[in-house]
């Protein structure tokens, strides 16, 4: 059955692997809900934070696809309940809205999130949660009219203290001697 | 290595040569002039092969990798000099084979604005390759390309690419080259598994009925000896694939045979009997397999691989064993009894002969009046004492040469199995024939195939590479004819073709020719062709409506083999 995935992909940092990271999705039509590319805690070493929905079988094909690319290090499948994640959203109403009643403040205020930024005509407000959750809020501000609305890709992180590739570059380093 | 100033041109000359790189095919053009000028002063180093078209280039490349082992070398232009080498990137991709492209490229500052002759190369051959590269800058040279030759030959081999934009081809720095052993980020093989050999060893050790499967991995691995030490050691009968002919002796007691689609009767069946599949270096492709969910089902699968990818892709193993098929064989040797299974062997040659009296024997020897392409294959094979390279296309003569053709040595089969490239067999015997110039090779084509490259008759001719070409002329693509017979109601939709005078195309460009339409002239004529000194063009007429059998007819179990229609 088909569920989501974290799909994290640590790999060098080289132009154009983005593409053939991609390219493996794409050629088996697996859609990416989400994506997000940052540098991990190892310095040189990026890390691809991929969602998708699929099966297991599937998620299990797709990583071993990804770790045949020269540049890539190493990948992790993780399901929602393994990780700690979030996402960032953005969201533009009007102005005029804040100061008609104490609905839009209440509900702000409620959700957790804050404005970052107050103009005559417009408020910016940010929040960051799940999915389901930023969404909520969106459902929330639209009976007052969102004219601009942005979610991030996710960010996900394990409940290991270390990053888990620096286990793995050692394992690696000590492979690399034993094929010599 | 001291230093010295170059220009990236020569840089990329001094660097293949320090790969140990002596010949190269290719074709020039605007933005890789710079590296064919360089070239022009090494001509005592490497030799350059000017091919037709560069999809010919790559082919001789992909031939020559083949029977040699080593990387083949590949030059082209930029934009369609680079489009034109797709489809053989995603031959040597899907089969994989070590092929060290190099592109010319616009200049650097030209890069995106759709000057002449650009295209995104690395962007289109990013699916078709293992690795790729954009160089716009000439010290990056060296490096790249060493990168380039460790990717490319080691682990799974495979296609690598890099594009030189001009500018960097005429930079200068100072040059040295290093070679590349290690990437952190690449695992060429995997050390074997001690624990891994260990529980396939006790699983074939057990083995009631079991079944060796081989592919190409083996001769990637050079452990051509290694399996036949396996074999011989615990008794079991062994069949290859398409890319795994010649890995063993056709001639082997235990040999029994090729596996799929057009494969023999007893491997078929009997993947379905064994009790244990021990599968090496071989990928499960799906013209193997027939249908996945009836195959060998009531077997436990011991896979031997060296791409983790491959494991449990198709077929799930019960004991798989990741790493260089060499080492893992060697260790499995180790662990596994001396047995025999001469009853489980007669099963198989029971088999064999169902198999002659109704196919083969009428395909070999036949007495219908028409030529068949089996009688031509057999008689190429006899006169060579079956110790000639095969190159073949693809289609009905491909399937009959690998059924019919005989083999002595390893790496003496050349074709294009996973993607199945018409026009690969005239090229690829080129760099064939460059690679063992010592050994006779055939290049063995339909009259489809055979006109899809025949451009290269003029590369033949120029540098008389002494190929023997047999063009299996039925005036069908007919493969497709055999499918649209069986499955389409004989629709014959857009495969018959109108052919040119073969033989006058070859004299044309100056070779010898002849052109056979009747049994009595055949063994002279593959006799005369055999006896001339260069390449040789013999066109065989051959029967319009044969098909190729035994069938397992697509989406069908191994188990339905068809042995007629």
């Amino acid at each position: 059955m088909k569920q989501e995935y974290i799909i994290t992909v640590f790999s060098e940092d080289h132009i154009g692997l983005l593409s053939r990271i991609t390219i493996v999705f794409t050629r088996r039509k697996i859609n990416i809900d989400s994506l997000t590319v940052s540098e991990s805690a190892i310095t040189g070493v990026f890390k691809f934070t991929i969602v998708i929905r699929e099966t297991p079988d599937r998620v299990e094909k797709v990583v071993g696809q990804l770790e045949k690319i020269v540049d890539v290090l190493k990948v992790f499948a993780n399901t929602n309940d393994e990780m700690i994640f979030q996402e960032i959203a953005l969201y533009k109403v009007s102005t005029e809205f804040l100061f008609e009643s104490d609905k839009v403040e209440k509900i702000v205020r409620n959700s957790g999130a804050r404005i970052l930024e107050l103009t005559r005509e417009y408020v910016v407000i940010e929040k960051t949660g799940h999915s389901d959750e930023t969404q909520r809020l969106f459902d929330e501000l639209n009976v007052f009219g969102v004219t601009q609305f942005i979610r991030s890709g996710r960010v996900a992180i394990t409940r290991s203290n270390i990053e888990r590739l620096s286990v793995f570059l050692k394992e690696r380093d000590a492979m690399l001697e034993q094929v010599d | 290595m001291a230093t010295q100033r170059i220009s990236g041109s020569e840089a990329v000359i001094l660097s293949l040569l320090e790969e140990g790189v002596d010949t190269i095919f290719g074709y020039p053009g605007g933005a890789i002039m710079p590296i064919y000028d360089a070239l022009y002063d090494y001509d005592q180093k490497v030799t350059h092969y000017l091919t037709r078209h560069e999809q010919g280039a790559i082919h001789a490349a992909e031939g020559y990798a083949k029977v040699t082992g080593k990387a083949g070398v590949c030059f082209a232009t930029s934009g369609p000099g680079a489009t034109n080498l797709v489809t053989g990137l995603a031959d040597a991709m899907i089969d994989s084979i070590p092929v060290v492209c190099i592109t010319g490229q616009v200049s650097s500052p030209l890069l995106g604005t759709d000057a002449f002759q650009e295209s995104d190369v690395v962007g289109i051959t990013m699916p078709v390759t293992k690795w790729n590269y954009q160089v716009t800058s000439a010290d990056e040279i060296p490096e790249a390309i060493a990168k380039a030759f460790h990717i490319a030959n080691t682990g799974r081999p495979g296609p690598v690419l890099i594009d030189i934009a001009k500018d960097a081809q005429f930079g200068m720095f100072d040059f040295e080259y290093k070679k590349c052993t290690k990437l952190r980020s690449y695992l060429p093989e995997h050390p074997v598994d001690p624990f891994q050999v260990k529980a396939a060893a006790d699983i074939i050790n057990a083995a009631k009925k079991p079944l060796i499967l081989f592919g190409h991995g083996v001769m990637i691995a050079h452990a051509e000896a290694e399996l036949k030490e396996l074999i011989e050691k615990t008794g079991i009968p062994a069949a290859w694939t398409l890319l795994g002919l010649s890995a063993l002796p056709t001639d082997h007691p235990l040999n029994v045979g090729m596996l799929g689609m057009h494969g023999n009767y007893g491997p078929n069946i009997k993947t379905n009997e064994a009790d244990v599949i021990i599968s090496v270096g071989m990928r499960f492709d799906d013209r193997v397999t027939g249908k996945v969910a009836a195959y060998a089902r009531q077997a436990k699968i011991v896979h031997l691989e060296i791409d983790p990818a491959e494991i449990n892709k198709i077929i799930k193993a019960d004991a798989p064993v990741l790493g260089n098929a060499k080492k893992s064989l060697r260790m499995l040797i180790d662990n596994v009894n001396t047995n025999s299974h001469e009853e489980w062997i007669k099963e198989f040659r029971a088999c064999d002969k169902i198999e002659y009296d109704k196919v083969i024997e009428k395909d070999i020897y036949p007495t219908q009046s028409g030529l068949t392409m089996g009688e031509v294959v057999r008689i190429a094979s006899e006169k060579t004492n079956h110790d000639a390279i095969l190159v073949t296309d693809v289609g009905q003569q491909q399937m009959i040469a690998s059924r019919y053709f005989k083999f002595s040595q390893p790496r003496s089969n050349v074709t294009s199995g996973g993607l199945g490239t018409m026009g690969y067999a005239l090229p690829a015997a080129m760099g064939a024939k460059i690679g063992m110039p010592d050994r006779v090779v055939f290049a063995m084509a339909g009259d489809g195939g055979f006109q899809m490259t025949i451009q290269e008759l003029g590369t033949i001719a120029q540098y008389n590479l002494d190929i023997k070409i047999i063009v299996l002329n039925n005036n069908f693509l007919g493969m497709v004819r055999q499918w649209q017979q069986l499955f389409f109601e004989k629709r014959y939709s857009f495969t018959e073709m109108k052919n040119p005078d073969f033989v006058g195309i070859a004299k044309a460009y100056g070779l010898a020719s002849q052109k056979v339409t009747s049994r009595d002239q055949l063994e002279t004529a593959v006799q005369e062709m055999l006896d001339h000194n260069g390449p040789y063009v013999l066109e065989v007429v051959v029967e319009k409506e044969d098909n190729v059998f035994p069938m397992v007819p697509a989406g069908a179990s191994v188990s339905d083999i068809i042995l007629e229609p």
